[in-house]
């Protein structure tokens, strides 16, 4: 109870000095002479669902990228834990969108967790001493029934599953999720949720989403981040929907009922 | 050598009577494994056109090895593939140009620069032998760089296969695991590089990127995990290359063709045997 009381206060991100927390200071990308954003500012607390939202090509998936060390970005990534001692770079976990992979491709899901926690070649070596820690991690996203399915004969919403259970072993200091646009139905994008929001109250993890879907933000995050080509504006899910920024990114409909779903979660 | 001669000899199999043939096998269960190992991630990753590329790349360095003249056509063939294959690989990285396009600029451009040291003096003729290859060139000192090799890319295929598999999945969950693309490709294409060059002289430039396609085309048909899939690539290569040598042998036809053609026989009876593989 008490925890939730400061989690909830703590999404105005003025402060990080009781709590674990990621500051983002300063992030700009340029890609040649396009600027894909420029001096974005984020604190992200441990057990926050920070979400990110904004109109396509606003930079959002370029700024986990960024934050994954894989495209070149100025400003700076600080990582301090709940002791206040700086840690320096936090333990990422990262849930892509989008997989380029060949969906016929012979990868069993067991293959790719043994890829992913040893060094032991895959396809050398025997996996059974891996099977019961890869049963418990797929158990965590209710996914242990898929172990020895390929990973092109998954569904897309069983696909974002098995990703983030591989995310989460080991456990890491932040969470990154780009949320699918499309493939997942809305019984998977239910479950997929359930179990965040279920991780953010367990593990005391940090987390950053990129959403479109507007209701699931309002219902589920702690701390909004608006974007567009920069922050636009950062708040609690009612203030950030209640703006008029918001209602103008996304048109009056779609604010108006993360508006009220906001809202509504405020006074319950 | 001798020793293996003599163990050889042991076999109940009358082709392997003179010395020639017994390199020639020999070649074949050596480099064929590696092909199988290989052409797994060729395939998952969408290569073939990457490592067709390597094949025309060595018109460049036979070519510029005979221009020198003072080192031996392998080694120059050896070094200036990979270099071709790391040259690819960063450019690509650096370039927001698609990949085809790169590959297909590069490729062009060895073999037009190939051909043009080639035929320099009207002297084409005697690297038509490059062309469709010639398995019984092979003389035990290629034999024991061979067998080099061979160790390097089992030794290589351990240490970086499963950062490859992840890379495969997605580039920006790979960097999440804390692996460095740019290198690991590199390491690939390197070996890639290697084992193409020195097959090249008997399989022959025209064909050798079949060798590294149809295996995995073939084995991915009828498997579903990774282990599977090595396993049956594998033994389609090995299988392919016995038989076409044997063929080839009685026949009086080229070695590297027959091989190939018979990993495409393979390949097409996989593709008719998927359906009762499938899950």
């Amino acid at each position: 109870m008490f925890k939730t009381i400061l989690h909830h206060h703590a999404s105005s991100c003025t402060d990080c000095k009781k709590l674990c927390c990621t500051k983002i200071e300063k992030f700009g990308v340029k890609i040649g002479r396009l600027t894909i954003f420029e001096d974005v500012n984020i604190h992200i607390h441990c057990g926050q669902l920070t979400a990110l939202i904004g109109p396509n090509g606003a930079g959002k998936s370029t700024l986990l990228k960024a934050i994954l060390g894989e495209i070149p970005h100025t400003g700076t990534l600080h990582y301090v834990d709940a002791k206040g001692k700086h840690t320096g770079h936090p333990l990422i976990g990262y849930v892509p969108q989008y997989l380029r992979f060949d969906v016929s491709a012979p990868t069993s899901v067991m293959d790719i967790f043994m890829a992913c926690l040893t060094n032991r070649p895959v396809w050398l070596c025997s996996a059974k001493s891996l099977r019961p820690r890869v049963l418990k991690s797929l158990a965590r996203v209710k996914a242990e029934h898929l172990i020895d399915r390929r990973l092109g004969a998954l569904s897309g919403g069983e696909l974002q599953r098995v990703l983030l259970a591989l995310a989460l072993d080991p456990l890491p200091d932040l969470l990154l999720l780009d949320e699918p646009v499309s493939g997942v139905d809305q019984n998977g994008l239910e479950l997929f949720y359930e179990i965040v929001a279920d991780l953010r109250e367990k593990e005391d993890m940090a987390i950053i989403l990129i959403s479109h879907d507007l209701n699931m933000v309002a219902r589920h995050a702690d701390q909004v981040v608006l974007m567009n080509k920069g922050v636009v504006m950062s708040g609690t899910p009612e203030e950030v929907f209640a703006d008029a920024r918001t209602k103008k990114i996304f048109g009056m409909l779609a604010g108006e009922t993360a508006a009220e779903a906001a809202a509504e979660r405020g006074r319950a | 050598m001798d020793a293996i001669y003599s163990l050889l000899d042991l076999l109940p199999v009358a082709f392997l009577g003179s010395d020639f043939m017994k390199n020639a096998f020999l070649a074949i269960m050596l480099v064929t494994p590696l092909f199988g190992l290989l052409s797994t991630m060729v395939v998952s990753n969408r290569m073939a056109f990457f490592s067709d590329s390597l094949g025309h790349g060595a018109f460049t360095g036979i070519a510029i090895g005979v221009l020198l003249g003072s080192v031996s056509p392998l080694l120059s063939l050896v070094v200036f593939s990979v270099l071709f294959s790391l040259f690819i690989t960063w450019i690509k990285n650096k370039s927001t140009a698609s990949t085809d396009t790169i590959i297909g600029v590069f490729s062009s451009t060895a073999i037009a620069l190939g051909l043009m040291i080639m035929s320099h003096g009207g002297s084409f003729n005697k690297f038509s032998s490059y062309l469709i290859g010639d398995i019984l060139s092979i003389s035990p000192d290629d034999l024991g760089a061979l067998a080099v090799v061979f160790v390097l890319v089992v030794v290589a295929w351990c240490l970086i296969f499963n950062r490859l598999l992840i890379l495969s999945i997605n580039p920006s969950f790979a960097r999440s695991r804390g692996i460095h693309s740019l290198l690991v490709e590199s390491l690939f294409a390197a070996l890639l590089a290697i084992v193409v060059s020195i097959s090249i002289q008997w399989v022959g430039i025209l064909i050798i990127n079949a060798l590294l396609v149809l295996p995995a085309a073939a084995a991915r048909n009828v498997t579903d995990n990774v282990k599977q899939y090595h396993v049956v690539s594998i033994l389609v290569a090995m299988f392919s290359g016995f038989t076409g040598l044997v063929i080839a042998y009685y026949c009086n036809m080229a070695a590297g063709a027959t091989i190939v053609v018979i990993a495409a026989a393979l390949f097409f009876i996989t593709l008719f045997l998927k359906p009762f593989f499938a899950r």
